[in-house]
């Protein structure tokens, strides 16, 4: 089997199994953060657990990143040739006429995800790798708590922090469901996959805007 | 009916266009969309300008040349209906329409609201078809046993006019509506499996050479389809193709 990289739907398959990739990790995430408003300790063995692993460190985090970083570029890409196949737009065109705004603004919604990341990084991941990698400072596997809750005393960050989330929801929204069309999933059950996938869009990314104000708050 | 309309003049293929306005009265509620552009025609003849270009063929729904995006949608406002379908009492008096050709990179525009939609026949050509002796021996197509979904799910699928609206609608320029219906309605027949491999291979291959968009499942063209095709063919063809590409 050769890989047809150029082919527009080998292109849409790995758009949906990055995307649905990503909600998994998203899930996983989701699941270490909430331990955060139950137990501090729970919080810190898991991020510790996380943060040390040599199978979590070496091998699921560069897969995470191919997978981030290969997600946005072919949505990059794709959004490029689709939008270079009309070069004459039209005088007129209702797009609500006939589909949802969300569907048509992935790209949009990407984007501040992709922003979003940007200061995620920034924020968490960059010094993490300070701290291990660079400076091999000793590890203490009760900081992370209080990392967590030092980050969320800012209001700007709350706020920039929620509206990502608000975009995220978006983009699963749509993007959820899309993704088992893409992969060829149609039939009588997809009206249920519907129903999950739309509350899995609105339950996670609230869960994290419940946390991030939970912290704030206290 | 008393109308203004905005309709996109075009000379040929490389002159550029533009939108030019024109007014129309005493349309009658009853008129089909392009007896109203027949009418508007014969005032253009008779004050010696030159008649909007458009196509048309059995103007009742069937052969799919009938193109036109009115008001922001193909075939204009109502749902699972062509050009020739549409009745001017969707519209009130006073009213302003716009109509331009259906667009696409891969649906060039050849005067005014006529585009070329030979790429369709290309994609066709490229395996929308089946083998099959004709010279005195076929079998009769009813010994073959068929389960009754499959043939009334490929007998939908067949219904596809290929009129180009999903492309014209989608804000990609997909063509992925037409090809999944062309694709799905050999796919669930016996007759069509022999040559599935290479037909969903060399038609999505022909698709993509045309310069079409991809599919973001929008579902806009189902929508806009005036054959009710549904987004089921599409999640048929990318199963299709990806075993096909898995089978090389
Ligand atoms: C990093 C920034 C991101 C960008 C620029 C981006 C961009 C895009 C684009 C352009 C699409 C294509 C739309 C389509 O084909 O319908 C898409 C689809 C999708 N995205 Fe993202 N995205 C990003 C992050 C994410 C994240 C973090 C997740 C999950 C948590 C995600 C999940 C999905 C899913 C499930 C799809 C649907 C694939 C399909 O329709 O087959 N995306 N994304
Ligand atoms: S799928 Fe529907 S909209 Fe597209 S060409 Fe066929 S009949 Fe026309
Ligand atoms: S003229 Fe044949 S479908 Fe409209």
């Amino acid at each position: 089997m050769s890989l047809k990289i150029k082919s527009s739907i080998v292109r849409k398959y790995l758009m949906a199994l990055s995307g649905l990739f990503l909600v998994i990790f998203l899930l996983q995430h989701f699941t270490i953060n909430l331990t955060s408003v139950f137990s501090k300790e729970m919080f810190n063995f898991l991020s510790h657990f996380m943060g040390n692993n040599p199978l979590v460190q070496f091998v699921l985090q560069p897969v995470l990143i191919f997978g981030v970083v290969f997600h946005f570029i072919m949505g990059f890409i794709l959004e490029f040739k689709n939008r270079s196949s009309r070069n004459q737009k039209y005088y007129n065109f209702k797009g609500k006429a006939n589909s949802s705004w969300i569907s048509r603004n992935m790209i949009l919604s990407g984007i501040v995800i992709l922003s979003f990341l940007g200061l995620h990084f920034y924020d968490f991941w960059i010094p993490e790798m300070q701290y291990k990698y660079i400076e091999f400072l000793p590890e203490n596997p009760d900081r992370y708590f209080d990392e967590l809750v030092h980050k969320f005393e800012s209001l700007p960050r709350v706020i920039i922090y929620n509206i990502s989330f608000i975009f995220l929801s978006l983009h699963l929204l749509h993007g959820f469901s899309s993704s088992f069309q893409t992969i060829g999933f149609n039939n009588k059950y997809t009206i249920s996959l519907k129903f999950f996938t739309i509350s899995f869009s609105i339950i996670i990314p609230l869960g994290f805007i419940l946390i991030a104000l939970f912290h704030y708050l206290n | 009916m008393n109308l203004k309309l905005k309709i996109w003049r075009q000379p040929n293929k490389d002159s550029k266009g533009g939108m030019v306005n024109y007014s129309i009265e005493d349309v009658s509620p009853d008129m089909s969309f392009l007896e109203m552009m027949d009418m508007l025609n014969e005032q253009l003849i008779k004050s010696g300008d030159d008649p909007v270009a458009f196509d048309h063929d059995c103007r009742e729904g069937i052969c799919g040349m009938c193109s036109m995006f009115i008001n922001g949608e193909a075939h204009g406002p109502d749902k699972l209906i062509t050009t020739c379908q549409l009745h001017m009492r969707k519209f009130k008096d006073g009213d302003t329409i716009a109509i331009e050709p259906f667009r696409a990179n891969s649906f060039p525009v050849i005067k005014d609201l006529a585009v070329d939609r030979s790429s369709f026949d290309r994609i066709q050509q490229a395996g929308g078809f089946i083998s099959i002796n004709t010279s005195g021996n076929t079998q009769d197509a009813n010994a073959i046993p068929i389960d009754k979904h499959n043939a009334d799910t490929a007998f939908d699928a067949a219904t596809c006019i290929g009129c180009g609206a999903c492309v014209a609608t989608c804000k990609n320029a997909s063509a992925m509506l037409f090809v999944s219906a062309k694709v799905s309605q050999y796919a669930l027949l016996p007759q069509g499996k022999v040559e599935a491999t290479d037909r969903v291979l060399n038609m999505v291959n022909q698709m993509d050479e045309e310069g079409f968009g991809n599919c973001t499942n929008t579902g806009a063209c189902e929508v806009e389809c005036p054959k009710g095709i549904s987004l089921e063919n599409i999640a048929r063809l990318n199963r299709e193709y990806i075993w096909a590409t898995a089978k090389g």
